[in-house]
């Protein structure tokens, strides 16, 4: 329990995943203009992230690391990078038609965003290291939901902070991309300061 | 001019994939700590971008139009995997420094950019040469923004100490990850005014089409979501 804990904090604050290891940036700079739509984003991410950590580990399990398998001197980890995006982007295609029929209210919110989602680095790159960390099924998932959170408080705080940028008075070279980059910058400043939680 | 050769200036200047297009913003923040490090980032990109191209290109007549990306998709993990091979075998220093970046390049936005715009529409020579002149472009952007970071963050450049501790006190966050997003920020703000003359100038710079202009309309991952728009 205590290992999962810390494996939650390390993975949602500590090591954020926009602010400390840049996946997920094109949403995070391109979906943050309005509080609401970055909710709407952040909460599709959360689900298809867990979900997909979930499915990834569970095939790395049993399918590419399958001890029969391995026994055999048959080893198919390699193709892990080939089988999860594979894998991602028929789950949100997935997941995409199963809350249009089951969920409409669902749907409704998250459905938009979900599309954008398929080849988010953040998704491959979550399943990549749970790999690399050797996760077992359940630290998995909680590192992906842990990772999904981080980026939810990111993308939020961010869209936040550009509602208020508007009313600003920006040097005109500066506006746009450059003052969220720098604002960016400046979040990534204030996460350091949790680094030595753990 | 011939066409090889306007493919390379292409992709080296005029539409240069960092300065210009802004594309692939993931790797370009992440793997710049050091120019060694940019260097290397973009000579994997390079290599998977040519040899993506080159296929993608030969089967352009043969993939089906309705399941392009997957199709492309899945030739682009497989060069990606075989680089991360060839790295790991005879660079493990820097396949350990790059990390997960290395099988992130599946989804650099510069790789299925081309293959969608270029490879899949072009014969197989000029193909090979956008994917050099792109991968080169993309190759010079990370290096040179790698060589800014290390230089401010800690008087280096590819490892050589040529500022002196003595007298200059390194910079230590523009190794790190708030360096990164400074940066860049500088960058999008001297390309602002580049563009601006360039505008004056009456010969405009190319739109940046990344992500990071916040419209999906260049993004090559932007099929999936235009695909959908048809369906709806």
């Amino acid at each position: 329990m205590k290992e999962l804990l810390l494996i939650a904090v390390g993975s949602a604050i500590v090591n954020n995943v926009v602010l400390s290891q840049f996946l997920g940036i094109c949403p995070f700079l391109g979906v943050s203009k309005k509080t609401e739509t970055a909710a709407g984003m952040g909460g599709a991410v959360i689900f298809v992230i867990t979900l997909s950590s979930f499915v990834t580990a569970v095939i790395y399990k049993f399918i590419l690391a399958n001890t029969y398998l391995l026994n055999k001197g048959i080893d198919l980890t390699y193709l892990k990078t080939i089988v999860y995006i594979l894998v991602i982007a028929c789950l949100v295609q997935f997941v995409e038609m199963f809350l249009k029929k089951k969920m409409p209210p669902l749907y409704e919110s998250l459905g938009v965003f979900l599309p954008l989602i398929t080849t988010n680095c953040a998704v491959l790159g979550v399943a990549l290291t749970n790999v690399t960390k050797e996760y077992g099924i359940l630290e998995s998932v909680v590192n992906g939901l842990a990772t999904a959170i981080g980026f939810f408080i990111a993308i939020v705080i961010m869209a936040g902070i550009r509602e208020k940028i508007e009313y600003n008075d920006i040097p005109k070279t500066f506006q746009g991309t450059a003052i969220v980059l720098i604002t960016a910058a400046l979040m990534s400043i204030a996460f350091m300061g949790f680094s030595g939680m753990i | 001019m011939n066409k090889y050769t306007e493919r390379l200036y292409n992709g080296i200047i005029k539409e240069n994939p960092t300065f210009v297009l802004m594309l692939g913003m993931c790797p370009t923040l992440a793997v710049t700590s050091s120019a060694m490090n940019g260097l290397g980032m973009g000579l994997s990109t390079t290599v998977v971008l040519v040899c993506a191209n080159l296929l993608i290109s030969l089967f352009r007549k043969v993939i089906p139009d309705g399941v392009r990306m997957p199709a492309f998709i899945v030739i682009v993990a497989s060069l990606v995997t075989v680089v991360d091979f060839m790295l790991k075998a005879y660079v493990p220093a820097l396949s350990a420094s790059l990390g997960v970046y290395i099988p992130l390049i599946v989804v650099n936005c510069i790789i299925l950019g081309r293959a969608e715009s270029y490879a899949s529409k072009n014969p197989v020579v000029p193909s090979i040469f956008d994917g050099i002149g792109m991968g080169l472009g993309f190759t010079l952007g990370l290096t040179c923004i790698g060589i800014v970071r290390e230089i401010l963050g800690a008087g280096q450049l590819f490892g050589a100490q040529i500022l002196s501790l003595e007298w200059f006190t390194p910079i230590t966050i523009f190794v790190m990850a708030p360096g990164a997003f400074l940066v860049l920020a500088f960058l999008v703000a001297g390309m602002n005014i580049i563009r601006k003359k360039m505008d004056a100038k009456g010969t405009p710079l190319a739109k940046p089409s990344g992500c990071i202009t916040g419209d999906c309309s260049g993004c090559a991952h932007s099929a999936f979501c235009n695909d959908k728009k048809k369906e709806d």
